[in-house]
């Protein structure tokens, strides 16, 4: 099966700052694979630039056999990239029903989609009629993820979502990320918690000063010497 | 769900009529038509500024600009095109949709930026058109008089049917998908973005629609008092009492800069008139007031509290 999201030698530089510096790895239709480095590796740049808020300044991003760098993120949403964000960025002035209405809206899920039962399904369906300044932070989570789930993406994007839920709530979204991707959808998982990450990944792709230099599965990462050398003090010299 | 949706529709639309309807009756029964006209023109002012601030977060200071590209507009139409005034109206709302198209790149700014920029537009706009040596355009700053097509009845219902245009235009914003689109891109830009929602085109239609509404005003003011001058078209006051009755009554909603306007401008006309001497520190007391402890408008008492305003 062809990839669905092939990465080539994605550059982004912020003035003389080299974010990313060449990095490459690929994505089939229903893998789950984890973006996994030290802060400031280039992890949510690569989700920022996938999903089209920032531009590349070099190399390819191919999405179903076409590039799409530089494309509108909206334009990517209603073609079947969506995200979540580090921290939730919910519609604060809006229901938590309308959240979510609207991005099936102007997202372009299937006719008919179900808004009600999406709702239910992440437990945010006793909620639906609060405002989203309501929710703690892990519902705000939730809702982001709902939010994108409206649009049905065939890629999600998932930028730290486990950082600050409770074990009972991680555990709930390991096993609704692994449900994603038992329905068919990719996932890219950015993630700092490694009890998450083997819980939800097929297999990692680890990052140092904007590149990736391991792709294989965590339990070979974790004996690696370059990756234990990264993580553990160092630097990377690669 | 979608009934309750309809219901709220319908009451905003109730509200929005019976405005409009009292407005129309108060000519009859109060001789003061320029103050009426007044209250009408801030009444829509403040809707259009609801608009782009309410609905997507941007207030240009420089509103005034289109107002004042739209009476220019108008009179020019009128002297140099010699066209009926109903005619000229059309050359007012294209005046002023012609500017908003122009200013478009301002919306990549934002903030305190945002507002600064506007109202240097405004300004520049209004150094061109008092140019003395446009005066066979402009009539420089020498001021326009538009006697041939003075008619204070038909200009000031004409008037009432912008505003009734314009709070029919917030009813529905505040009740469609659209609107509700315009405020997630208030909320959070690149959320909205992700939700599949164009950013640009959707402030772009909030900005040109506020433009034109504004620029509509502008001509029906030319229109109504038919002599004016660079300085009348162009008073930043005009960007200000709009913003200030917005900002007293509470943004996004539509009954908060008709409370803002009814309040303020009542207020402002009833010291002017009684006791002038303290007009400014009274006015000015009001809105510090309402800065400290009502930031969010008077709607805000209602709205903190989980109660839905209209």
């Amino acid at each position: 099966m062809g990839a669905l999201l092939q990465v080539q030698d994605l550059v982004k530089r912020f003035g003389g700052f080299t974010a990313l510096a060449g990095v490459s790895f690929h994505l089939q239709p229903g893998e789950v694979l984890g973006l996994v480095g030290p802060n400031g590796s280039g992890k949510t740049t690569c989700i920022n630039v996938i999903s089209g808020l920032y531009a590349p300044d070099g190399g390819t991003v191919q999405y179903g056999g076409r590039s799409i760098g530089g494309e509108k993120p909206h334009s990517l949403a209603k073609a079947g990239i969506n995200r979540t964000f580090q921290s939730p960025r919910p519609f604060l002035s809006l229901t938590v029903r309308e959240n979510v209405e609207l991005a099936a809206h102007y997202g372009d899920p299937r006719p008919g989609f179900d808004v009600d039962a999406l709702l239910a399904e992440l437990e945010l369906d006793q909620y639906a009629n609060r405002p989203a300044a309501d929710l703690n932070s892990a519902q705000q989570k939730t809702l982001d993820l709902a939010r994108a789930m409206a649009t049905e993406p065939r890629l999600l994007l998932v930028d730290e979502l486990a950082a600050g839920l409770n074990p009972s709530e991680l555990n709930r979204m390991a096993d609704r990320l692994r449900a994603l991707a038992d329905g068919g959808m990719a996932l890219l998982v950015v993630e700092h918690l490694m009890g998450f990450i083997d819980k939800v990944t097929d297999r990692v792709v680890i990052m140092a000063a904007g590149k990736e230099f391991f792709g294989g599965t965590l339990a070979d990462a974790t004996k690696d010497p370059e990756v234990i050398r990264v993580f553990l003090g160092g630097g990377h010299h690669g | 769900m979608h009934s309750s949706r309809t219901r709220r529709a319908i009451l905003d639309a109730a509200i929005a009529t019976s405005v409009v309807a009292v407005m129309g009756i108060a000519r009859g029964v109060y001789s003061n038509e320029l103050m009426l006209f007044n209250f009408i023109m801030f009444l829509t002012l403040s809707q259009g500024l609801n608009i782009i601030y309410g609905f997507t977060g941007y207030l240009p200071f420089g509103y005034v600009g289109f107002f004042g590209a739209g009476a220019y507009g108008f009179a020019l139409a009128v002297m140099h095109l010699h066209l009926p005034a109903f005619a000229a109206m059309v050359c007012a709302g294209l005046a002023a949709l012609v500017l908003s198209v122009i200013l478009l790149p301002l919306l990549r700014l934002s903030g305190a930026y945002f507002a600064i920029a506007s109202m240097a537009a405004a300004q520049a706009l209004y150094e061109v058109i008092a140019n003395p040596d446009l005066e066979n355009v402009t009539k420089g700053p020498y001021g326009v008089s538009l006697s041939g097509v003075f008619a204070p009845a038909a200009s000031y219902y004409l008037a009432l049917a912008i505003l009734a245009v314009t709070l029919m235009l917030v009813v529905w914003l505040r009740n469609s998908r659209f609107g509700m689109s315009l405020q997630a891109i208030r909320d959070d830009s690149v959320s909205a973005s992700m939700a599949g929602i164009s950013v640009v085109r959707g402030r772009t239609v909030a900005w040109t629609l506020s433009a034109v509404i504004a620029g509509l005003v502008g001509g029906v003011f030319a229109w109504h008092i038919s002599v004016f001058y660079p300085d009348t078209a162009f008073d930043l006051s005009v960007s200000i009492f709009a913003t200030v009755f917005l900002l007293f009554g509470g943004a996004t909603t539509l009954v908060g800069p008709l409370l803002g306007v009814f309040i303020l401008y009542g207020v402002y006309n009833v010291i002017g008139i009684a006791v002038p001497q303290y007009f400014q520190f009274t006015y000015g007391a009001l809105i510090v007031l309402l800065v400290l402890f009502l930031p969010n408008g008077l709607v805000s008492l209602l709205t903190s509290r989980g109660i839905r305003v209209p």
